[in-house]
């Protein structure tokens, strides 16, 4: 039930670390199902690599059901590959063909630097959370939960925005390598709650300002970001930020 | 019989852990700031720990081998959290809670820790909510519960199928928030590869840095484990494809005793395998046991479409042994029935490894319901499942997108094909009530340790177990241990301990790389999850055991005399990473089939086929098995069994029934 008949060419950036020059590299592959993940036919490639003797393709996976947001692959030109809100985890060969050429590279910004292959360094992402995504509480000092009713309406929105798994595909697909997908998700899903208040136009003004600092460009509203999340989260959220950072300039007393 | 010492305190069940936290020595804030934590692991258990003792002053090096912090595996927890807050008004309480999870644990988990499980699972939604984790609410705002197995009230609270999602990015946040204060310093891409011992206590980790390949000496007053589960030593496994045992198996090594290895747990809905290509098991959450109908059909070999199966000829087979729970029952009595339906031939799909999850009587049920509230009170059929699939979307949509993804057939339309997997273990580091492993200043906490699930885990009890050991449990008595640790100056990295542990963990990567045998690490890895399978999974007997042992031991001398590793030490080297948790795993392998045969008894999720019931069910010896086997590594891979006896002075010790 699992040999397949599907023979691909694959075309695989390869780039030994971030001080050399990367290219891609062609590769043969026979035998795949259409039931194999895409990681599955990278599994592949990597056993046969190895039994040749050669140095297997270093690619970021781990969770493989699509949450983790760790694997990273821009496929035929596209972050995570060909289908809508699917991470590459979860893109299987069924939908390829016999037969095809399938180019794979890694996520292209200046703010990700490749690190081996196609892994890439996005660490910037947690540098941006750790200048202002979060509420500031400490353990044990939380009221009973019930004490603060949220419409559902509301906490359904923020839960949206939250859904984001910092997979970094709205970067590698935004010709300004833009962040603004990444950081609104985080900055709406607190502004949308009471307990993001007290420090809501704190936070907008630090995480931008961090954003900015790594290196990510600016937001030219094309809308690229939106449409290859795996995910789906909403423009909506940076047209909130956006707002909510002019407000900040406007009402807050402390400037970050 | 017990020859080791779990520290429970005196007194009251219900009263031990609040005399205990006004008890406990405590560390002032001038010392608390030169005392270093090492946490390995940043999962719900490591990055609640993390930020906590953060907050409380500590100094704290936290160590992930992700990217990020926020991709540890408790990421990819579906269904729930469960906690005992009564938001139901459905008879639920502390002891409700702590009741269920004994007896959901086989009586074979330890009364005090899981008491005290219960007590802080109220605290910990509380805290969730105070982050802005954004769990299911009701129209009225307030927030919802499910359902999940194993209990008769709803205290499982949720975020659609991504509650670990949600509980973790709020301990991550919180973690953030301490490394951009800068009282954590974050090591992510580090692997922990050795424990360093001083004068008996532990005092610091050997990491190697992921990318460099750079091997680091870090020093800590105390160490923290919370390292995740080894389901991953049968290759195919709910788990993500870089969980493994490496840290705790390090420990172990260096003296931690390894408790109940052979307690784990074969979730009864995954997605079927479908090809010798398939590199992890997707699961389904139980949450979807709240809707779905498990059935097969009742003729055998029946190759008939679901849809075309006639209701009078299915077999709703969890309905019919267990009424009381239906479908609902927990995970280790569902699996087991699964198989039993497969193995006696009534099994559905290609490979006949499969029963159907049904959701259309639930669909209909909603969809009658929403026709209601929109005044048709007579609604078609048509309407009704129109209707109904919207809120049936609402609550599982992810999951049933995930499912469409991986199989190719749209859940909506035909009934999923599920089939158990291995998911988590219940075994795991042995901890006193302190949560401190048989190593003096060495701790563990979350799926790493053994101390709370008993012989099964309930459903959404593993995310309220890592975080109450995190945020609430771990805090207070790590205070414990350094309130005596203040005068203890931070021990350069150049003692010999730190060089000779160094040694060790540099020596097994060269003879690793230097092999260079003909095999891949993973076709190491795929023989030795085949023989835990096969031998060691769902039903295990004396005979296969006894063979097991000897496969894997024969696997092992392979392992270090063939495998293949290519690249070099020094750099990003993937085959390398894996090639030493592999070589853990096998080892890890070995004890627990040991210790499946040590436990002449079936309880939760051990099922020894020669101790059963004449219904099938799990048989317990309580007069001989009620002990924690707690195994202690000797030189040469061996081991030797120490015993906790378990005592049960609050619950009686009954036949576990849920009909």
């Amino acid at each position: 039930m699992s040999t397949g008949n599907m023979n691909l060419t694959l075309k695989v950036w390869r780039q030994k670390n971030n001080n050399t020059k990367g290219a891609l590299v062609d590769y043969k592959l026979s035998g795949i199902s259409p039931d194999m993940s895409f990681l599955e036919m990278f599994d592949v490639l990597n056993e046969q690599l190895i039994n040749t003797g050669e140095e297997p393709v270093v690619f970021d996976h781990d969770c493989r059901e699509g949450i983790c947001g760790m694997c990273s692959m821009f496929i035929n030109g596209r972050p995570h590959g060909p289908k809508d809100l699917v991470t590459t985890c979860q893109l299987h060969m069924r939908s390829f063909k016999d037969g095809d050429t399938i180019v794979v590279e890694p996520w292209r910004a200046a703010a990700f630097p490749v690190v081996k292959d196609l892994t890439v360094d996005r660490s910037a992402f947690d540098r941006v959370i750790s200048a202002g995504g979060f509420i500031s509480v400490n353990t044990g000092n939380a009221q009973d939960a019930n004490n603060l009713p949220i419409p559902k309406m509301q906490a359904d929105a923020a839960f949206e925005a939250a859904a984001c798994i910092g997979c970094g595909a709205c970067v590698a697909t935004c010709k300004n390598a833009s962040a603004m997908l990444f950081v609104s998700a985080k900055i709406s899903q607190l502004a949308l709650l009471p307990q993001g208040q007290p420090e809501r136009y704190r936070r907008v003004q630090s995480m931008v300002a961090q954003m900015d600092a790594e290196g990510f460009g600016n937001c030219t509203n094309t809308g690229a970001c939106e449409a290859e999340c795996p995910k789906g989260i909403s423009l909506e959220n940076i047209a909130r930020m956006n707002r909510d950072f002019a407000t900040a300039k406007f009402i807050s007393e402390e400037t970050v | 019989m017990s020859d080791i010492n779990s520290n429970i305190p005196e007194g009251e069940l219900t009263s031990k852990w609040t005399k205990y936290k006004s008890s406990v020595p405590l560390v002032n804030p001038s010392n608390k700031r030169t005392i270093e934590v090492i946490i390995v692991g940043s999962g719900l258990a490591g990055a609640s720990a993390a930020a906590t003792l953060a907050e409380m002053g500590y100094k704290v090096k936290c160590f992930c081998f992700q990217d990020s912090p926020r991709r540890a595996h408790s990421i990819a927890a579906q269904g729930g959290i469960n906690a005992a807050k009564n938001y139901q008004n459905d008879g639920d309480s502390v002891y409700r809670l702590f009741y269920d999870t004994i007896k959901g644990g086989d009586y074979r988990a330890r009364e005090a820790n899981v008491h005290r499980l219960a007590e802080v699972s109220a605290n910990i939604i509380d805290q969730c909510v105070a982050q802005g984790v954004p769990l299911a609410r009701e129209y009225g705002g307030l927030l919802d519960n499910r359902s999940f197995g194993g209990t008769q009230v709803q205290r499982t609270f949720y975020a659609a199928g991504q509650t670990g999602q949600q509980l973790l990015l709020g301990a991550y946040s919180a973690l953030e928030r301490q490394i951009g204060m800068g009282k954590v310093e974050m090591y992510t891409r580090h692997e922990m590869l050795e424990v360093v011992k001083i004068d008996g206590k532990a005092r610091g980790i050997i990491a190697r840095n992921l990318i460099t390949g750079e091997i680091e000496r870090h020093f800590g007053h105390a160490v923290v484990l919370g390292t995740g589960g080894y389901g991953n030593v049968f290759y195919l496994s709910t788990n993500a494809m870089g969980s493994n045992v490496t840290a705790a198996w390090k420990a172990h090594k260096q003296g931690a005793y390894f408790a109940n290895p052979c307690y784990t747990q074969i979730h009864p809905t995954c997605i079927p395998v479908s090809g010798d290509h398939q590199s992890k098991l997707t699961l389904m959450s139980e949450s979807l046991r709240n809707d779905g109908r498990i059935w097969v059909p009742k003729k055998k070999d029946d190759n008939r479409k679901a849809s075309e199966i006639p209701e009078d000829e299915r077999d709703y087979y969890l309905e019919r042994r267990y009424p009381a729970f239906g479908n609902l029952v927990p995970r280790d009595v569902a699996s087991r029935a699964a198989k039993e339906r497969c193995d006696a031939g009534y099994g559905v799909g290609t490979s006949k490894l499969a029963v159907y999850l049904d959701f259309k009587a639930n669909t209909e049920r909603y969809g009658r319901i929403e026709a209601s509230k929109a005044g048709n009170h007579n609604p078609d059929k048509e309407t009704c499942m129109r209707l109904g699939t919207a809120v049936i979307k609402e609550k599982y949509g992810n999951l049933f997108d995930m499912y469409a993804q991986i199989t190719g057939e749209n859940p909506y339309e035909t009934p999923m094909r599920i089939y158990p997997a291995v998911h988590y273990t219940m075994g795991g580091l042995w901890v006193d009530y302190n949560l401190m492993t048989s190593v003096p200043g060495l701790y563990c906490t979350g799926e790493a340790n053994f101390s709370d699930h008993g012989a099964n885990r309930l459903g959404a009890s593993a995310l309220m177990q890592g975080l109450a050991d995190g945020y609430f449990v771990l805090p207070y008595t790590i205070g414990s241990y350094l309130s005596k640790e203040i005068s203890v100056k931070a021990i350069s990295t150049d003692h010999p301990a730190f060089v000779e542990a160094e040694e060790r963990a540099v020596g097994i990567l060269n003879t690793l790389i230097n092999i260079k045998g003909t095999k891949s690490v993973d076709h190491f890895h795929k023989r030795l999850g085949h023989i835990m399978w096969e031998k060691c999974g769902m039903a295990r007997n004396e005979q296969g055991l006894k063979e097991a042992i000897e496969e894997i031991r024969a696997l092992r001398a392979e392992f270090w005399s063939n495998v293949r590793v290519p690249g070099v030490a020094n750099e990003l080297n993937t085959e390398l990473e894996k090639a030493g948790r592999v070589a853990d795993f096998i080892e890890l392998g070995e004890l627990m089939c040991i210790d499946a045969l040590n436990r002449n008894e079936s309880c939760g999720g051990h099922f020894r086929e020669e101790y059963q019931t004449e219904e099938g069910e799990a048989l317990r010896d309580d007069e001989n098995y009620a002990y924690v086997a707690a195994w202690e590594f000797k030189e040469g891979v061996n081991f030797d069994l120490h015993k906790e006896e378990l005592k049960f002075e609050n619950i009686k010790v009954a036949q576990r029934s849920y009909k």
